[in-house]
């Protein structure tokens, strides 16, 4: 699925547009620990998180994570802005929640790029 | 003023879209960057008033130039440009002085503006050239559209270079010295409880890693194993700590060492979920206990070294598949006891 049909399924607003937005994104995972993040989640997938702080562009940018979603409408400083602009990482702020955010994806065809704690996958 | 693009004048800019800004971006910050002197024409070709029409004609058709600054005195007096020829043409009067022709009322920019500057003037008006002076005001040269393309198209391929020899220079690094054992040693001081730019470190070792050619699969693994130990330090350590990494051809090792508070008990501390994170932190998303267990996935060797009330020292060492090892000029680079 393009980035670009993502942010429209989640009526996302992109915050910093001088990055591409036009990339085809395979999966994506969800979570507000950035451990956890680290722990499961695979290279190139969407991120949609809760949590807001400059240790998410961090963690995105450690895990090949291709683009962030921030859910509730949660604000990016302009440092976090600025700091995943250089690292060509798309900023999206959307109003959704986890849960109906992660359910419309999922119900339109975006796969988990999560791995189960053992390691295994579905 | 050879070779200078025919100007199309009166067009105007179209509408920028962000897609558009994403590829402009670094034209715009060399349009700030470059000055009017990097990208102007100083061999430029000029008339005396005095001179008549006939010369402007030679002089434009011989340099296939579409207009030429006027000189009097050392002076810039006026420009004389292909409209200006025009009207001469019509009139059939070529044996008038250029003075009777040429507009005088001239925009100039100044050597030291930016390029930028000139952009402004050409958008806003139906300008196709530019005398450039300098700060004495003596005319150093012209400036026209296409030198500004030029000059810009000229900086983005020098920066492409640059990136490109960075990057050469950087993977060819153990291949260019010869030693009995080459390592690369990159070391950082981590504050405590800084939440801001905790992380920073692992975000330039990941950089330096990718610049020295290592594989996505390998930048990612040491990024993760580096950034969850530099935010341990962030988080646990009493004074800070320091963050090294050890590149080698063949492996890479990297080591945190600590002053206090130091662990108690350390299988327990490898448990996945267990955290003593302090709620500051677990605001900041940590604390999910699973940092260690996280580099643990993520190294070959993992070694921590620690007690209650000492510093605290944590080993990782990642070997490099045969595909992942940096090119180094000598293979016997497993010199044991060097």
């Amino acid at each position: 699925m393009n980035l670009n049909e993502i942010i429209e399924h989640a009526r996302g607003k992109v915050l910093n547009p001088t990055v591409s937005t036009d990339h085809e994104i395979l999966g994506a995972c969800g979570a507000d620990l950035m451990s956890d993040v680290l722990a499961v989640v695979k290279p190139e997938a969407v991120l949609l998180t809760g949590l807001c702080n400059p240790q998410v562009i961090r963690t995105a940018h450690m895990a090949d994570v291709r683009a962030i979603i921030f859910l509730r409408g949660k604000q990016p400083t302009p440092d976090m802005i600025e700091m995943a602009t250089q690292e060509n990482i798309p900023l999206i702020s959307c109003e959704k929640g986890m849960f109906d955010l992660c359910g419309k994806l999922y119900r339109a065809g975006l796969r988990s790029f999560e791995s189960n704690m053992n390691g295994s996958h579905d | 003023m050879t070779n200078t693009i025919q100007e199309q004048q009166g067009r105007k800019g179209r509408t920028i879209t962000d897609r558009d800004a994403h590829e402009i971006t670094r034209v715009e910050e060399l349009a700030y960057d470059l000055k009017i002197s990097d990208v102007m024409n100083s061999n430029i070709k000029s008339l005396a008033p005095d001179q008549i029409m006939q010369d402007v004609f030679d002089l434009l058709r011989q340099n296939r130039i579409s207009g030429a600054p006027v000189i009097e005195n050392g002076q810039l007096a006026g420009i004389i440009s292909q409209e200006d020829l025009m009207r001469a043409l019509a009139e059939s009067d070529l044996a008038s002085p250029i003075r009777k022709y040429m507009t005088t009322q001239v925009k100039t920019i100044k050597t030291f503006e930016p390029v930028v500057k000139a952009i402004e003037v050409f958008t806003r008006t139906n300008l196709g050239r530019l005398p450039v002076l300098d700060e004495n005001d003596k005319l150093a040269g012209m400036i026209t559209k296409g030198d500004v393309t030029r000059g810009v198209l000229v900086a983005i391929r020098k920066d492409y270079q640059e990136e490109e020899i960075r990057r050469y220079r950087a993977s060819h690094l153990f291949e260019d010295i010869t030693s009995d054992r080459t390592s690369l040693i990159l070391r950082y001081k981590i504050k405590p409880g800084d939440y801001v730019n905790g992380g920073q470190a692992s975000s330039h070792i990941k950089r330096a890693l990718v610049r020295l050619g290592a594989t996505p699969q390998l930048a990612r693994q040491c990024g993760i194993a580096v950034y969850e130990a530099e935010i341990n330090l962030v988080i646990h350590s009493t004074n800070g700590g320091i963050l090294r990494v050890q590149i080698e051809p063949h492996r890479i090792l990297m080591q945190t060492t600590d002053d206090g508070p130091g662990i108690a008990d350390i299988p327990q501390a490898l448990q996945p979920g267990w955290s003593t994170a302090s709620p500051l932190a677990r605001s900041m998303g940590f604390g999910a206990g699973m940092g260690l267990v996280n580099i643990q996935r993520c190294v070959d060797k993992m070694e921590l070294v620690s007690s209650a009330g000492k510093g605290t020292k944590l080993f990782m060492e990642i070997h490099l598949r045969p595909e992942e090892k940096f090119k180094a000029a000598s293979d016997s680079n497993e010199a044991p006891g060097i």
